[in-house]
């Protein structure tokens, strides 16, 4: 079998290429192909005898070569002589594309570092068999006005199928501001839904079984509070914190980055995100404490590849501090999740999923000495791009929607949350959100993607691509490390430079015609056709700040004061962890503005400077 | 005076922190030879006004990405008016539905460009509609 195929040199895939030996190929470890080729020859009697790698041999490989050469000197030749290629092409990171890729393009070891799916070092995927035992988790993102409406938005998603929750907070809430703040005048439930006090998470998650459903909760500043919110309610409905599933997203460094919500600077901030690690690692053992997060930094304007960098820097970043807290990185790696973008364009977005694979199991193993394989696995969620929609032509919205969601399944996403058409307006309305979630199941149950793990293994393509990313994440980490690491790199405003740069290159190139955008500099409309928006009314405000006003005149006053004075003191001492005192103070109905405000005055409100 | 370059303060108001927008214009109205101020994230309204009138700008610029752009531009023109500066322009961008903008443009805002605007547009219109305060 083996010799025939060599003797085909050029068609390898006539006849079965796969078992092919790899005769000198180092096979540092062969156990993964071991069990897979029993598993298939069980399945198809295939004869494959020997084990290794699977890869190409030297003979066949400089007889491609050899054809390669040809076929650029005459069949592509002669094509260019008649058409040539309209510019040279990149992806949107800058990858160069050659106009051909073949196995040369990958030294024979290389495809070693593909593995198998559910093992190291996970380029195709976190489990072995993927979708075709679950599917992704079906997570549209929501959250409007008074807390009554945000239910009332989730049990509607509920019914439409929505297999997981996740929570938008209003910009107050996630700023540390109470409704009734000065600087919360115009914003109360406008970005998402207004909280205040733990009495509006009642309302919140009334009636939904929080033992059943997995929560994601998007809010990083104020998220210890709205964390201790959460176990609050559950507790009350008698369900203890132990069997609570989700996700908070606590990533306070991409927050300095790229979206900018902040209360303190980053040194306590983080300090307050190794407090919830440290936390949950102990007594939630299904909830993850972070969510390492590339979306906002790519919403700002970073490439593909910068997302992946510094997002796998911030990754870096908590480990550290963690270990440094003297945690056992086994004890709590296996909880940390991320969360990705998914753009345009598609290839170099399904690469992105696999080279974050890879890379973070690269670093949990080789960098921090992980030995339990879950500390080495990159389990993400992902939305659609949020920038990438345009005001213009909405309805083409769907269409973006439908390509980058299908990129993030064939990358092998854990949960979804596709965008609505209407979103560069306002928050979605209930149709449009409808669109959105019926795309993901139009994905899942007719375009075929959930029935083959990693479908895009082996393109020579997606592979470069995925090399490509890997080693340019690499470099941007190498640069990282030499500045004394992300939270110095932070601080000196490097991430932040990097991406502001590529949002002007971006745009430049937009207004210059060299980057086309369907609808608006290209296939132009003389008038938009208007839609449907959603409008939060200014009598939410209103509704908040009364409901607020009466929880602090029934609660118990000195004992508001005494839980916050506990605040304050683990505020101060590096040695206590800060979740039980701050459940302590929600219990109490202390608000989220004044657990914020301790911080502030052991720490001080964070401000950046008008630089651009 | 006539010779002076343009001045013009870009502002994120609010507690939104969107600031792609706000950067990429701030970059484009300099890189059109405007003296170009950017106060940064999480202003109030009466820091936006203070800053404009200490600085002598001829405009702001505000760009609202959460919502709160009925609330925050009229703020900001009811101060200028109270502080008799009302020659300063206010313009602006951001996440702002169509029907809001005769309504903000009725309360005295002089322009509103939305998603997918371009920067030269942004440009053209300034140097076509504002003047150097004398």
């Amino acid at each position: 079998m083996a010799r025939s195929a060599r003797k085909a040199t050029l068609k390898p895939t006539k006849k079965s290429p796969v078992k092919k030996p790899a005769p000198k190929v180092s096979a540092k470890k062969a156990t993964a192909p071991k069990k897979a080729s029993t598993s298939t020859k069980a399945a198809t009697k295939a004869p494959a005898k020997k084990k290794g790698p699977p890869t190409y041999d030297a003979q066949m490989l400089a007889a491609q070569a050899a054809q390669v050469a040809r076929w650029r000197k005459t069949t592509l030749a002669k094509s260019l002589d008649k058409m040539p290629e309209r510019h040279a092409f990149a992806t949107d990171s800058g990858i160069p594309i050659p106009s051909l890729l073949t196995q040369l393009d990958r030294k024979a070891e290389q495809w070693t570092d593909i593995g198998l799916p559910g093992e190291w070092p996970y380029t195709r995927g976190v489990q072995p068999t993927m979708y075709r035992s679950r599917l992704w988790t079906m997570r549209q993102f929501a959250g409007f006005g008074t807390p009554a409406d945000t239910n009332k938005r989730f049990k509607y998603l509920i019914a439409q199928g929505m297999t997981g929750l996740s929570t938008a907070f209003d910009m107050p809430a996630l700023m540390g501001y109470d409704a009734d703040h000065a600087m919360s005048r115009g914003e109360v439930g406008k970005e998402g839904v207004a909280i205040s006090t733990l009495k509006d998470f009642e309302i919140l998650f009334d009636g939904i079984p929080l033992d059943k459903v997995t929560t994601s909760m998007t809010i990083n500043a104020s998220a210890i509070v709205a964390l201790a919110m959460y176990i609050a309610v559950a507790e009350k409905n008698g369900i203890p914190m132990s069997a609570l599933g989700g996700t908070i997203q606590n990533d306070m460094l991409k927050e300095f980055i790229a979206q900018k919500e902040w209360i303190v600077g980053p040194r306590p901030a983080v300090r307050i995100v190794v407090d919830m690690i440290d936390f949950c690692s102990k007594h939630m053992p299904k909830w993850h404490a972070v969510s390492i997060s590339g979306y906002h930094i790519r919403e700002a304007g970073a490439t593909a590849v910068q997302e992946l960098a510094f997002t796998i820097a911030d990754g870096i970043g908590y480990v550290e501090e963690c270990v440094k807290r003297g945690m056992n990185v086994d004890d709590f790696a296996p909880r940390l999740s991320f969360f990705w973008d998914v753009h345009n364009d598609f290839f170099e977005e399904v690469a992105k999923f696999r080279a974050a694979r890879r890379m973070w199991a690269k670093i949990m193993r080789d960098r921090f000495g992980a030995k339990d394989p879950r500390s080495m696995t990159l389990r993400t969620h992902a939305q659609t791009a949020g920038v990438s929609l345009t005001a213009q032509q909405p309805y083409n919205n769907v269409v973006r929607v439908a390509l980058q969601g299908f990129a993030a399944v064939l990358g092998g996403t854990q949960s979804l949350h596709t965008n609505s058409l209407d979103e560069t307006y306002a928050l979605p309305t209930e149709d449009s959100v409808t669109i959105a979630l019926r795309t993901q199941q139009v994905i899942a149950h007719e375009s075929g993607a959930d029935r083959v793990v990693d479908p895009l293994a082996g393109s020579y393509y997606v592979e470069y691509l995925t090399d490509e990313m890997e080693k340019r994440g690499f470099e941007y980490l190498r640069r990282i490390d030499e500045m004394g690491g992300i939270i110095r790199a932070v601080e000196e405003g490097y991430p932040q430079k990097e991406i502001g740069e590529s949002a002007y290159r971006h745009q430049r190139e937009v207004e210059e015609g060299d980057r086309l955008i369907v609808g608006v500099n290209a296939f132009k409309n003389e008038k938009n056709e208007p839609i449907e928006l959603l409008k939060i009314e200014e009598q939410v405000a209103q509704e908040q700040i009364d409901r607020l006003t009466q929880v602090k005149r029934e609660r118990d006053g000195a004992a508001v004061k005494a839980a916050l004075d506990k605040v304050e003191a683990a505020c101060r001492d590096e040695k206590l962890n800060l979740m039980p005192p701050v459940i302590e103070a929600v219990k109490a109905y202390a608000t989220l503005g004044e657990v914020s405000d301790v911080f502030r005055k052991v720490w001080g409100q964070y401000r950046e400077g008008g630089i651009f | 005076m006539a010779d002076r370059k343009l001045r013009i303060l870009v502002a994120k108001p609010g507690l939104d922190g969107h600031d792609r927008g706000a950067k990429i214009i701030a970059r484009a109205l300099r890189d059109a030879g405007m003296e170009v101020i950017y106060t940064g994230l999480h202003q109030t309204p009466e820091m936006i006004v203070s800053a404009a009138i200490q600085e002598d700008v001829d405009a702001i610029g505000m760009s609202i990405m959460s919502g709160a752009h009925m609330t925050l531009f009229p703020a900001v023109i009811d101060l200028l008016r109270a502080q008799k500066a009302s020659d300063i322009h206010v313009f602006g961008g951001g996440i702002i539905p169509e029907d809001d903008i005769p309504r903000l443009q009725k309360q005295g805002v002089s322009a509103i460009f939305g998603p997918g605007s371009s920067t030269q547009d942004i440009v053209k219109w300034i140097t076509g509609n504002i003047a150097t305060r004398a």
